[in-house]
């Protein structure tokens, strides 16, 4: 499956394994109660290693294990759910998190230009046909008022 | 007034072309009827009993006779030949199509104007004081800054999908005229011991079904913290706000269930860590202050004689006069309020016709300007004395000078059943009868100063909470009730109204109405207002004639 990642379409290597469900090899992202769970223990993984947030997680339990991450999903159970965006900020601004930040889930192609400039710079969505259409909307605008993190 | 410079305009067109792509995509079948909502309510498109309504954002009040004129052919072109001036200062057609809503949008964008972020979970239009930049009470102009918050606030990149929406006043003055203690964030500029001026930031406060009153969470603020403060506060929403019920997710919610002190300190930890990344520089509030100088007045107004004598001998301009214009900061100048509230007309309206021969006075007496007020009027704030005659001839052939501003017949009115999907009551039907058994001008300004607010549903967009008293619509199985409160107030002694009893029938809210102007002419003390007296006495005097009969 293909995904954007610094607006361009390449394969996605990643998975996303459920907390029920054993780790494989492999680029595996898990939940947050997970890493908190398993902790250090994660590092002995074959492969690399991301965490994905959803909006009810309290993101400051991540902080710690930034370093051993390479990928932080944003996970949009809904559209709507404009607390994602803060997280993005926060990892990029207070946290210094400068890895792969990735938007997935259910959101549309018209926020991914406010999405990229709070840090996220990838995007896998449910609605894989939304793709092209999200890759034009990272160039909605041209111009903005406020200051960007990129 | 400000002007778009290459930045903001680029920026409105951008925005037209994507909501045509959007409502393109939405009529292929692309977008769902919920995926579309969210970005159509951030252009400001409701689907509405009828049609589709579409707001447009009329920045802090302020227009220019371009902008009319172009009001006036969207109503012609697109609507039913009127719009409707809403309570935020804001611009409402009732009758758009949508497949039209893009074309439209780039008519606005064509005169500097847009329909960004009027609707929705999101940062709105920030309002102020209609009278700011001429009332003799002003610290400051306002203006500047609420421009400044105009552009941080559109398109804010962390704080499009907010639990619920976001609301912004700031007052200048010290009579508040923009209800800033019932906005999520008040904003009023403030001296502090050292001669400085800032900011006294006020936070929670809010109308709709739990109206509350803004507490102050920061008496002073200096100036170039006003971004960073702001971006504090609404991340602290954005991330703490309760998104589980829409009816418990504003941010006075949040502000009560967390408590002032505590939320304040969640704040304040939030803006110390970000204060100093984010600074307005005395470089960039000059910049936009450029755009709100004074308009070149004559100095010698004062010295006209034409004034004196047509008050002396024309009794109708000398209660209009009394009644529709307020004082100013230069001698031989007054601002002109033009009543919106004619008898027959549903509060707040205006046509196209009124609009283009507004617009034309604006250019011949006013330099061009218009503001929007707060109660659904419109000002024209610099008028020179000689002026005042002519312009109220003018006026008064329009239907625009009924002598009634702030009086009982002021009344704020939403559209109510007529209009609105969510009403559960109609309210410009009411508005009439009120004005039909309230035909006496001499008893009207002998009432004096009477604010009625009036809503069709609990979401209170008329602020009939905050009415001195206010008018409530109630759907009683299928059947339109209405409830009354006395003694609400949006201004500096902000209160919310006290419910009087039971709901009245549609056919009784007039006689009610009627009923409690009865008993404050016979009970008040010399010069008291109505409000006073309310304060005085409570509810009980009133309550006793409007139930006389129950």
């Amino acid at each position: 499956m293909q995904i954007i990642k610094d607006k361009q379409l390449i394969e996605n290597t990643w998975t996303y394994h459920a907390d029920d469900s054993e780790l494989g090899n492999g680029n595996i992202t898990i939940s947050v109660a997970r890493l908190k769970q398993q902790g250090s223990g994660l590092t002995q993984h074959n492969g690399r290693l991301g965490v994905r947030i959803e909006p009810d997680d309290d993101i400051t339990g991540v902080v710690e294990y930034l370093p051993a991450l390479s990928l932080i999903e944003l996970y949009f159970p809904q559209m709507a759910d404009g607390r994602l965006f803060s997280y993005a900020w926060l990892l990029r601004n207070r946290h210094g998190y400068t890895g792969e930040l990735r938007a997935t889930g259910n959101f549309l192609p018209d926020q991914a230009f406010y999405l990229s400039r709070v840090g996220v710079n990838a995007f896998n969505p449910d609605n894989i046909a939304s793709l092209p259409a999200m890759l034009t909307g990272l160039n909605d605008f041209s111009v903005k008022y406020q200051p960007s993190v990129y | 007034m400000y002007q778009y410079n290459e930045i903001d305009q680029k920026l409105v067109d951008e925005r037209a072309d994507q909501f045509r792509r959007q409502t393109e995509r939405f009529l292929s079948g692309e977008l769902t009827a919920d995926e579309f909502r969210h970005l159509r309510l951030r252009n400001g498109l409701y689907i509405q009993t009828h049609a589709p309504m579409l707001r447009i954002a009329g920045p802090y009040g302020l227009l220019n006779s371009k902008q009319i004129r172009k009001l006036a052919h969207i109503a012609r072109t697109y609507d039913k030949g009127y719009c409707h001036f809403t309570t935020r200062q804001n611009i409402q057609f009732n009758w758009p199509k949508l497949e039209q809503v893009p074309d439209i949008l780039d008519e606005l964008a064509s005169v500097q104007m847009h329909a960004i972020q009027t609707s929705g979970n999101c940062m709105r239009n920030t309002t102020t004081d209609h009278l700011a930049g001429v009332c003799v009470d002003e610290i400051e102009d306002p203006r500047p800054y609420c421009e400044i918050i105009r552009q941080w606030t559109t398109l804010h990149p962390e704080f499009d999908y907010l639990p619920r929406k976001f609301k912004i006043a700031v007052s200048g003055a010290i009579h508040d005229r923009a209800a800033t203690q019932l906005h999520d964030i008040g904003v009023h500029i403030v001296k502090n011991d050292a001669g400085e001026t800032g900011f006294r930031i006020l936070a929670g406060g809010g109308l709709g079904r739990t109206p509350v009153i803004g507490q102050v969470i920061r008496p002073f603020l200096e100036k170039k913290y006003l971004l960073s403060y702001l971006e504090a506060i609404l991340r602290i929403y954005n991330l703490y706000g309760r998104r589980d019920n829409k009816y418990k997710a504003r941010i006075k919610i949040l502000v009560k269930e967390t408590g002032v002190e505590e939320f304040t300190r969640q704040v304040e930890a939030e803006w110390q860590l970000t204060k100093d990344t984010l600074i307005l520089t005395d470089e960039r509030i000059n910049e936009v202050k450029q755009y709100f100088t004074p308009p070149p007045y004559d100095a010698d107004a004062a010295q006209d004689e034409t004034f004196a004598k047509h008050l002396a001998e024309n009794s109708a301009f000398a209660t209009w006069y009394k009644i529709n214009t307020a004082d100013h900061k230069i001698p031989g100048h007054r601002a002109v309020f033009l009543s919106l509230k004619a008898p027959d007309v549903p509060p707040g309206d205006m046509t196209e016709s009124q609009l283009d021969a507004v617009a034309d006075l604006a250019d011949r007496y006013n330099f061009g300007e218009i503001c929007v007020t707060h109660r659904q009027n419109l000002v024209f704030a610099h008028i020179k004395q000689a002026e005042l005659y002519p312009l109220w001839q003018a006026l008064t052939q329009l239907k625009l000078a009924t002598p009634n501003i702030n009086t009982v017949t002021d009344i704020i009115c939403c559209p109510g059943l007529d209009f609105c999907s969510l009403a559960n009551a109609g309210s410009i039907g009411v508005a009439r009868e009120i004005n039909e058994v309230l035909d006496d001008m001499d008893y009207i300004h002998d009432i004096g100063e009477l604010k009625i607010n009036m809503s069709g549903c609990m979401n209170g967009c008329a602020h009939q909470s905050v009415g001195h008293i206010g008018i409530l619509g109630v759907d009683k199985k299928g059947v339109e009730w209405y409830q009354i409160t006395l003694g609400g107030s949006s201004e500096n002694d902000a209160a919310i109204g006290e419910r009087l009893g039971p709901s009245v029938a549609k056919n009784e809210i007039a006689k009610a109405i009627t009923d409690i102007l009865d008993v404050y002419v016979k009970q008040r003390q010399e010069e008291e207002s109505f409000l006073d007296m309310v304060k005085r006495v409570g509810i009980e005097p009133f309550k006793d004639k409007v139930y006389a009969n129950h």
